[in-house]
């Protein structure tokens, strides 16, 4: 059975993501209210203005669903202000006055990291998780992963060590976009997470096998 | 590692997409901005309803200002210059800018060039009145497009106006053949490359924003669902009568922008909207929309 992915369509690069789900043939929905959750297997937090983001979670009532949706097991991804959005906290110095947080990745991010945007970058990654052949990486005034919580996997950091993708169980945070460089592994990877998720909460599926 | 590339010049602007920059003058109706849900915000000394009616040259604003507003808020910070006006895209750039806007609401400082904008490593949005004028911005180096309506007018007549005419740009060339499109080119006065492009694509390179008379919900709504991928809102909200819940509501109008129920609780309680103009009570000469070839 293939995966249903929602992607969170408040604000932000929503169309980019649901493109590369469309060149991997996979069944896909903007989420913009909490009915638009029901029946999905995956949901992607795009990137954007995480405070605009946050704020609007909080607005329409989709806090709590997606809180419900995360403890279900199936797989969240956030990219760049969606990390932000997952994160338990951000560090005081590039924290908005109001941050609307899910607090369910327990990291502390730091927004902005790099500076203004002209540092703005691209750059090679190694993510075994995904592949053997590096990862083309763009960071658009992105944050970084600066406390790591005890259950939290560094999946790839920059040549000077700041980690810069997360994973915790079914949650998973990358500072960069792949949605923006029309490789699409990351987007496949995630999408055999949802599909394990979904083949280990349907009613006749007795065991779980890890991805 | 290489930075500012073209990609990370247009993904700034893809990130804002679905959202909306809200002109401010003071770093409290920044603040006001961020937290009412702008994805960015334009500094400038005056708003554009101020600017038509104080007359004057306009000129890029003091960068004490421009920097005051950006240390009162983490979300991106634009700042417009003049047309042509290289060396105050050069100061923008110096003091770390986000998005420089070579904006028409100022005073143009080049009546035949605009700025050679592939010279800088901040990207640059700028206004276009159709699909000619927006693929001249990109091949000059323009990262994102607005359609320019009338700036300071209250009055969306001309947003729509501007905004239709690129779409409808874009849905002919897809139409035409491909002989027809050096000729179709020549016509639009835009590089022959991009025509090709888009004629295949059926969309622009970079992100296209509405900006120029949008005051109320139902404004930003309209032009989302004429296929604008966020809005640009300058006098609209803090020169309405509660501005914290006009912003709100248009950053709601936006993103729920073909959702009517939702539409019509948000335009609900909102005050005043600014005093608007009629095209028709401009004099010729004032009209902003005309500045830049």
């Amino acid at each position: 059975m293939e995966p249903r992915i929602g992607v969170l369509a408040l604000q932000g690069d929503f169309q980019e993501h649901l493109a590369a789900l469309a060149r991997l043939g996979i069944a896909r929905r903007e989420v913009k209210l909490p009915h638009d959750l029901v029946d999905l297997d995956g949901l992607i937090l795009p990137g954007g203005e995480s405070t605009t983001i946050g704020r609007l979670i909080h607005r329409f009532g989709l806090r709590e669903p997606i809180l419900e949706f995360a403890r279900s097991g199936r797989p969240i991804w956030g990219t760049c202000a969606g990390m932000i959005v997952l994160a338990r906290e951000v560090d005081p110095e590039t924290r908005a006055r109001t941050q609307h947080l899910l607090g369910l990745l327990d990291v502390v991010v730091r927004r902005n990291a790099f500076g203004p945007q002209i540092e703005s970058f691209e750059t090679e990654l190694e993510i075994p998780a995904v592949g053997s052949e590096p990862v083309r990486a763009v960071f658009i005034r992105a944050p970084v992963v600066c406390e790591l919580g005890p259950a939290v996997e560094p999946l790839a950091r920059l040549p000077d060590g700041t980690v810069v993708a997360v994973r915790q169980d079914n949650l998973i945070g990358t500072a960069f976009h792949p949605e923006l460089t029309g490789d699409d592994r990351f987007h496949a990877w995630f999408c055999r997470q949802a599909r394990a998720a979904r083949a280990c909460t349907s009613p006749e599926q007795a065991s779980c096998p890890a991805e | 590692m290489e930075k500012s590339t073209w990609t990370t010049k247009v993904g700034l602007a893809q990130m804002l997409k679905g959202g909306v920059i809200m002109d401010v003058v003071t770093p409290e109706q920044a603040q006001i901005a961020e937290e009412a849900g702008a994805v960015a915000v334009m500094a400038l000394e005056r708003v554009p309803a101020d600017i038509r009616r104080e007359g004057g040259v306009a000129r890029m604003s003091d960068p004490e200002l421009i920097l005051r507003i950006k240390e009162a808020v983490t979300i991106p910070v634009m700042a417009k210059v003049r047309i042509g006006h290289f060396v105050e895209a050069q100061i923008l750039e110096a003091i770390g800018i986000d998005y420089i806007d070579e904006s028409e609401v100022l005073t143009p400082a080049d009546d035949r060039f605009h700025i050679d904008k592939h010279q800088f490593t901040v990207p640059f949005v700028c206004g276009a009145r159709d699909l000619g004028e927006a693929l001249r911005r990109i091949g000059e180096g323009a990262a994102m497009i607005r359609s320019k309506g009338e700036a300071g007018t209250g009055n969306i007549v001309e947003a729509v106006r501007h905004l239709r005419d690129i779409l409808d740009g874009l849905r002919r060339l897809q139409a035409l053949p491909c002989e027809e499109l050096m000729t179709a080119a020549k016509e639009l006065g835009a590089p022959y490359e991009l025509v090709c492009e888009v004629a295949a694509t059926g969309r622009l390179p970079v992100v296209l924003f509405c900006a120029g008379g949008v005051a109320t919900p139902a404004d930003a709504a309209l032009v989302m669902q004429l296929g604008a991928e966020g809005v640009f809102v300058g006098s609209g909200i803090f020169k309405s009568e509660n501005p914290r819940a006009r912003a709100r509501a248009i950053v709601e109008a936006v993103t729920h922008y073909r959702n009517p129920q939702i539409l019509a609780e948000v335009s609900r309680g909102l005050g005043e909207p600014m005093r608007g103009l009629e095209l028709e009570a401009i004099p010729a000469g004032q009209r902003l929309a005309p500045r830049g070839w």
